[in-house]
């Protein structure tokens, strides 16, 4: 390749017919084998912590007592709230879960500092859902080179029976995803009962085949060119990365010249070179991608880490050391084949800003969420008329206030307002006790919204004068408050 | 990779060119795979079917109507009407009770507050202005002075049949043109005039005499505005004593009044919006400032 001589462009644009060449490809099927080793451990115990987390959470269940559902985590989307354990949170506090969004683009970032794409390869629903379309396939068509001979021969009706098994399987575990996903939006006990009953929603249906038709889609058809063409962290993660992040790395410090292990141990005794790489393709056969990773990082290797398994025990077979692959820096493997000293630095500027970003996110969220009040108030002044003259000349502002009680229970609030010595104050929509405070009562887990007319008895004489509302809980003495101003004519 | 072929290949990646260059760029072949092609061929297909299903290709007067039948101005009705469905409990609920029994339930009176905000936009706000703030001659709705009266009751009236309106339950009485059709001469009008601003302590000229305007005022204006200048709802006659002037309180203004006469058309909407409607408007007029006193 090196000899190629780079012809002048204007040149190759004259000679060269390569529009001929196919602008599209067909997909080259991949029959990844079967491997064992510690990092496919890792991945089934991965694979069925998250998946018994998803199909398993709606039916936790958390008691809140009255006036509230008894589900663990619950988005209410007809009311408007979202329960998780001990946390409720209100539509106006989405940013919770847009700090939630923060975190985890930070987690991704700090563990792709740390060790590369291991969101990819072990925690991604598309590599898990994928892992488990891939296990099934193995399970009923068999391995590798037995799915390779079924479908280059001429279907038998074996091997269509078992192509039907396993999409029926494959949707079979599609559906219940899309069933899974429909429980976080409804009480998971009522909503099985009456989907078994088809007495559900349509709206709960139409979910269920979209999510069924999306998982056995991408799962099962689509695989690793989602990845590969459709996500778009691949190409964001290769521009965060830095040489200190560790990769799944073929160390070709090591293996290099690879060979046969024959001609490798005939070329040791001349006393030439010869790596311990046996060129025997257990990687690539293992790689649920069909890369090579021996011709390095690149785009399409999802660091699943499977190829390091596959190596392994090939090495441990013919008396080698494990590690051929590893989790490495390129840099790394320079340095050694120089006879420089490694560098291994997971605590660099890099890491040390993604996690003190985290922790500062994290803890701003922890406050405000232990700080966070169940009593809200807000405050919108008319926009017109700012303010009215009344027959006896005093002013009037009306406000639109909304009074949120995130108690469980009825609560009554009192509302007065502070900065104008002879306010007086009405409220429409709410009730005036005998000594004339303005008494809101909202109902449990609600929120009610009232008129308040601010009345200046004293001719005011500022055209606009700081007043602040305050909310005070008359069953416990919580205080919510928020400033607005009183406006007058210019005098 | 040097085999004899006549592909261009880009010496850094190793990947095949298209041959295109400009400005020195290659652009190398990296295929997309086929089924983004068949993807690509989807959507012309979709879209042909699109266009059939749906009102698509416009034509000299008309347009392809789609075979299935699909209306833009229909599916509005029909989310309208769906909407109005939603709705039905609680407009039968409005519609069932009265006026004070909607103030005292809280939920139908923030319903029919909703409501009737929405209906003062569409038909009120022109001429009263967004949030009721009124206008030169467009009385204001925020405040406590009602031409005809404050109650719920009074303002359902005023809002079903108007003043001087076109209905004959609506309120009547005009101010008249005093000076116009002659009855009184100019200097009666300015000694009036100047009596008018003292009733409510606004400034006068030294000139003025108050004496006289109070005889004029006793003989044609105490009939409808009172004694006292204190006003009548009934024949929609302001009080002269209060801080609040309709068209303004400079003496010109008043005397215009006096010359060519008042008599502002509040029209009657019984008949134009559903009883319901009517309802609504009044609750939500009269929670903006309604009969409170300071």
């Amino acid at each position: 390749m090196a000899d190629t001589p780079l012809s002048h462009p204007l040149g190759a644009a004259s000679a060269a017919p390569a529009d001929e060449a196919p602008l599209y490809v067909p997909r080259k099927q991949i029959y990844p084998q079967a491997v064992k080793g510690r990092f496919r451990t890792i991945k089934w115990i991965l694979l069925a912590v998250t998946l018994g987390i998803y199909y398993f959470l709606p039916f936790i269940r958390w008691d809140r007592g009255p006036n509230a559902p008894d589900q663990a985590i619950l988005v209410d989307l007809a009311n408007g709230r979202f329960y998780f354990f001990f946390i409720e949170i209100w539509p106006q506090e989405v940013y919770y879960i847009t700090g939630l969004l923060v975190l985890a683009s930070l987690a991704l970032f700090l563990m792709n500092a740390v060790a590369g794409r291991i969101w990819c390869g072990y925690l991604c629903p598309q590599t898990v859902w994928t892992d488990l379309f891939y296990a099934v396939e193995r399970w009923i068509e068999g391995d590798r080179r037995e799915r390779m001979r079924n479908d280059r021969q001429k279907l038998t009706l074996q091997t269509a029976a078992r192509k039907s098994l396993k999409h029926f399987v494959w949707l079979m575990i599609a559906w219940w995803t899309g069933g899974a996903w429909v429980l976080y939006f409804a009480d998971a006990p009522t909503l099985v009962y009456e989907l078994a009953t088809l007495q559900a929603p349509l709206l709960a249906y139409t979910w269920i085949g979209i999510l069924t038709f999306t998982t056995y889609t991408l799962a099962g058809w689509m695989r690793e060119q989602v990845c590969t063409y459709m996500c778009p962290w691949p190409r964001i993660q290769a521009a965060l990365t830095d040489e200190y992040a560790l990769n799944v790395t073929y160390r070709y410090d090591r293996g290099e010249p690879r060979g046969s292990m024959k001609k490798n141990e005939a070329l040791k005794l001349q006393g030439l070179p010869a790596g311990d790489c046996i060129d025997c393709n257990q990687c690539v056969n293992v790689c649920p991608t069909g890369v090579d990773i021996r011709k390095g990082l690149q785009l399409d290797c999802i660091q699943c880490g499977l190829c390091i398994d596959a190596c392994n025990s090939v090495m441990t077979k013919i008396g080698r050391p494990e590690g051929l692959i590893a989790y490495d820096t390129d840099m790394n493997v320079k340095a050694r084949m120089e006879g420089r000293p490694e560098v291994r630095r997971i605590v660099r500027p890099r890491t040390l800003f993604y996690a003190g970003i985290i922790a500062v996110v994290g803890s701003i969220m922890v406050t405000s969420l232990a700080l966070r009040q169940n009593i809200y108030l807000s405050v919108m002044h008319d926009r017109n008329p700012l303010f009215v003259r009344l027959s006896d000349g005093s002013i009037r502002n009306g406000f639109t206030i909304r009074v949120a009680n995130k108690h469980l229970d009825e609560r009554r609030y009192v509302l007065t307002v502070e900065g104008l010595a002879d306010a007086k104050i009405d409220i429409v929509g709410g009730e005036l006790d005998q000594q004339g405070r303005a008494i809101v009562t909202v109902g449990p887990d609600q929120t009610l919204e009232a008129r308040v007319l601010v009345t200046d008895t004293s001719y005011p004489t500022s055209a606009s004068t700081d007043l602040h509302f305050v909310l005070t809980d008359l069953s416990n003495g919580d205080k919510a408050s928020t400033s607005d101003h009183f406006k007058a004519p210019e005098r | 990779m040097a085999h004899e072929t006549h592909e261009q290949v880009d010496a850094v990646t190793g990947v095949t060119t298209t041959g295109h260059t400009w400005d020195d760029i290659q652009e190398l072949n990296n295929p997309l795979p086929r089924w983004w092609l068949w993807t690509f061929y989807l959507t012309i297909v979709w879209a042909v079917l699109y266009a059939i299903a749906y009102p698509a290709i416009p034509l000299v007067s008309s347009y392809t109507k789609g075979f299935l039948g699909w209306h833009s101005r229909e599916a509005v009705v029909a989310d309208l009407n769906a909407l109005k469905q939603q709705r039905s409990g609680m407009t039968a609920k409005l519609a069932a009770s009265s006026l004070d029994e909607i103030k005292q339930s809280p939920e139908l009176f923030a319903f029919a507050r909703a409501q009737g905000k929405a209906a003062f936009g569409d038909n009120c706000a022109p001429c009263h202005g967004a949030g009721g703030a009124g206008a030169k001659g467009y009385p204001n709705l925020n405040d406590d002075d009602w031409l005809w009266g404050g109650s719920l009751a009074q303002v359902e009236q005023t809002i079903r049949f108007g003043a001087r309106s076109t209905s004959d339950q609506g309120h009547s009485g005009t101010m008249p043109a005093f000076g116009r059709d002659g009855m009184l001469k100019r200097e009666e009008l300015s000694h009036v005039a100047d009596y008018v601003l003292s009733l409510s302590g606004l400034p006068i000229g030294k000139s003025a005499d108050l004496k006289a305007g109070a005889k004029v005022y006793a003989d044609n204006c105490a009939a409808c505005h009172g004694d006292k200048g204190q006003g009548m709802q009934e024949l929609g006659a302001p009080n002269l004593t209060d801080k609040i002037w309709l068209f303004g309180s400079d003496k010109a203004t008043i005397m215009e009044g006096l010359h060519n006469g008042r008599g502002g058309v509040m029209p009657a909407w019984h008949g134009r919006l559903d009883d319901t409607t009517i309802k609504a408007l009044t609750l939500y007029v009269h929670s903006l400032g309604g009969d409170q006193r300071p």
